[in-house]
């Protein structure tokens, strides 16, 4: 999939490895990213993610490979004379200068005009509201302040190329959401391509057109957040996204579209929707979402998925959600999430309570492979 | 509450009552000696008052002070001096520092072990060392005329550059200590971000390291400055006998010439010297932390 992508893109990244002695902290990575792409590089700490976006930005120099930004070979540029510019996890704002003096430092270093450099700081100070802290130092800021500030110090350069390291991970909650959106829309009207490399992928669902899922130096799979949530190509990516139910298991028949698999876990035979060869005797992973998975009391319909009996075991309740642990018979425990679509005082089951749980041929994924 | 109150008074007062008893009491004493006349008596000089209960105060001391220009030669020699040793520990110093405090945990601790080390010997026999490494038969001259550099021995001792040389090796845990301190602190993402924002390594240098690096640098200059404005081992040892620093001079009015009115009054101008230009800095740092 990678090598077939646009030859014309705006970030071509071309078998980019970075070693810190013996350790491989990037491993062979290639990557296009498009011009006015959100893209988000997903992944645990350690993963290599961070190593990648400094050698973007030119604080490390790749051991091996290419990277290009817009036609313009930058692997071996200082970071000053590149058109990116990256917005720390640390935000990294001077402490001896006010905002405004943060916000116009990259112009002042391009030998901009004075009176432009007041023009575009005006303007970028609108750009993220913080007309009234114009005069304020670092240390007087709130944590969302000092954001704004770092993003509106990146943003003044008119980087062709934004890179976000943690954006959000130092806000609170409803902050997050707030500035999650806010990011969205700045990139939208200003048009510069995103790279956010993030360890939250939540943070990387909403924020992002694509996601990388990166782990040990490598990509596992890039897609849009959709796919990568419900098509995994392999566990790793399937785990780390979300919550999931697997079940190991062996093709027992492999039609054009359904496969029946035998999952000892599970206690029945799982027919699961599958385009991809598989071949019957194949040990497989069945894979489904614990909000694809329907909780109920009274055994359901006949249809063509799955029906297994169980109890509860534990539940939690969310406030618009509940999560349940159900026990099956085999012994095996599955998580099964449920909409609060009723304002009852009362629960939909208790604990120890006697279940169905049932799930759509649809609903199951099928994962080939170890990793 | 209240009882937490009174602690939080007593805690406080230790310093002042320490600074009241160990600085202000003698330095009044001090004071007060510098206005007498000098008498061959014990103590050596006139009460403040006399046996009617006249104040007698006698600026003498102070005018003599003023008037004979070996004193203000002596004091613009030791001021040349201990700021030529405080800038040579400081460019000597910024950069050992910088070094210490970006190298790896591991090795930061043996070098910050190295940098207090020489303090495990006494600072008379150091600089007594010094004496051996600088001699016209010296470790230093044998060695420039063993590869032919030289052919006479270069006068090393009983001049300036000796006791320059004395004073900063002396002095220079000083500057470094604090300085590795304040750039130890410093967000390494900060340089990086001026470098992302188009500074160029140098510039970067200039536009944040160094600002944020400058309370460590005026602690560390001071902690150089003052000892050496003050010093006196160094001189006797290293500077031989024709080389009168301040610090000379005070022990000799004090104890060959027993004149303890003009001692003290070598001492007062000694104590002047050094705190106005403290003053000075500490209101320059003050106005900028509001400004900028």
């Amino acid at each position: 999939m990678i090598e077939a992508a646009n030859p014309d893109s705006f970030i071509r990244i071309r078998g980019v490895s970075k070693h810190f002695g013996d350790f491989v902290a990037v491993d062979d990575i290639n990557l296009d990213i498009q011009k006015g792409e959100l893209f988000a590089i997903l992944g645990g700490s350690g993963c290599g993610k961070s190593t990648l976006l400094r050698m973007l930005a030119g604080f490390e120099e790749p051991t091996s490979g290419t990277m290009e930004i817009d036609g313009v070979d930058v692997t071996r540029q200082a970071p000053y004379e590149r058109p990116v510019n990256m917005m720390f996890q640390s935000y990294a704002i001077f402490p001896h200068m006010n905002v405004e003096k943060n916000i116009a430092y990259g112009l002042r270093k391009e030998r901009v005009a004075a009176n432009e450099v007041d023009e575009r700081v005006s303007d970028v100070i609108r750009l993220v509201q913080l007309d009234d802290f114009r005069a304020r130092k670092p240390d007087q800021l709130s944590g969302g302040q000092r954001q704004r500030v770092a993003l509106a110090r990146a943003l003044i350069k008119q980087p062709k190329v934004l890179l976000l390291d943690e954006p959000l991970a130092a806000l609170d909650k409803k902050l997050r959401e707030h500035t999650q959106f806010e990011l969205m829309n700045i990139q939208d009207e200003l048009g510069i391509t995103f790279i956010v490399v993030t360890h939250d992928q939540e943070e990387a669902m909403t924020l992002s057109t694509r996601i990388a899922v990166m782990d040990r130096g490598r990509f596992l799979q890039v897609g849009p957040p959709k796919e990568i949530y419900e098509y995994p190509k392999s566990r790793f990516v399937a785990d780390f996204i979300g919550t999931i139910n697997t079940f190991e298991g062996r093709v027992t028949s492999a039609g054009d579209e359904t496969i029946s698999v035998d999952c000892p876990d599970v206690g029945v035979e799982v027919r699961a929707l599958c385009t991809e060869d598989v071949k019957v005797g194949q040990d497989v992973c069945v894979a489904v979402r614990p909000e694809k998975i329907f909780i109920s009391r009274e055994e359901p319909e006949e249809d063509e998925g799955v029906r297994v009996r169980g109890i509860v075991d534990d539940l939690g309740y969310l406030g618009n959600l509940s999560l349940y642990r159900i026990h099956l018979e085999t012994g095996r425990m599955i998580q099964v999430s449920r909409q609060n679509r009723r304002r009852s005082h009362k629960r939909f089951v208790e604990w120890d309570d006697k279940v169905w749980l049932s799930w759509r041929p649809r609903s199951a994924m099928i994962i080939q492979g170890d990793d | 509450m209240h009882k937490g109150h009174t602690w939080e008074r007593v805690i406080t007062a230790i310093p002042y009552l320490w600074l009241f008893l160990f600085f202000l009491l003698p330095f009044a004493i001090i004071l007060k000696i510098s206005l007498a006349d000098p008498v061959i008596a014990q103590p050596p000089f006139t009460p403040m008052f006399d046996e009617q209960g006249n104040l007698s105060v006698s600026f003498d001391s102070f005018i003599f002070l003023l008037t004979d220009k070996l004193y203000a030669i002596t004091y613009f020699k030791s001021v040349m001096l201990a700021a030529s040793a405080t800038m040579l520990c400081l460019l000597l110093g910024f950069p050992m520092a910088y070094g210490i405090a970006r190298s790896e945990p591991t090795t930061r601790s043996i070098l910050l072990l190295l940098i207090v080390l020489p303090f495990w010997i006494s600072f008379l026999l150091r600089v007594y060392a010094w004496m051996g490494l600088l001699n016209n038969y010296g470790v230093i001259n044998n060695m420039l005329m063993w590869i032919g550099a030289i052919d006479q021995p270069i006068q090393f001792m009983y001049t300036d550059f000796a006791m320059l040389i004395g004073m900063t090796y002396s002095y220079l845990p000083f500057m470094v200590l604090p300085l590795y301190a304040t750039l130890e602190r410093m967000d390494l993402d900060l340089v990086d971000a001026a470098q992302d924002l188009g500074a160029t390594r140098t510039g970067a240098f200039w536009d944040i390291t160094w600002p944020l690096a400058r309370p460590g640098v005026i602690a560390g200059c001071l902690l150089v400055f003052i000892p050496a404005m003050g010093e006196y081992v160094i001189p006797y040892l290293l500077g031989g006998g024709e080389s009168l620093l301040i610090g000379r001079v005070l022990f000799d009015e004090f104890f060959v010439a027993r004149d303890w009115p003009l001692a003290s009054s070598v001492a007062i101008v000694l104590l002047l010297i050094l705190v106005v230009p403290i003053m000075l800095l500490q209101r320059y740092q003050a106005r900028d932390a509001e400004n900028a």
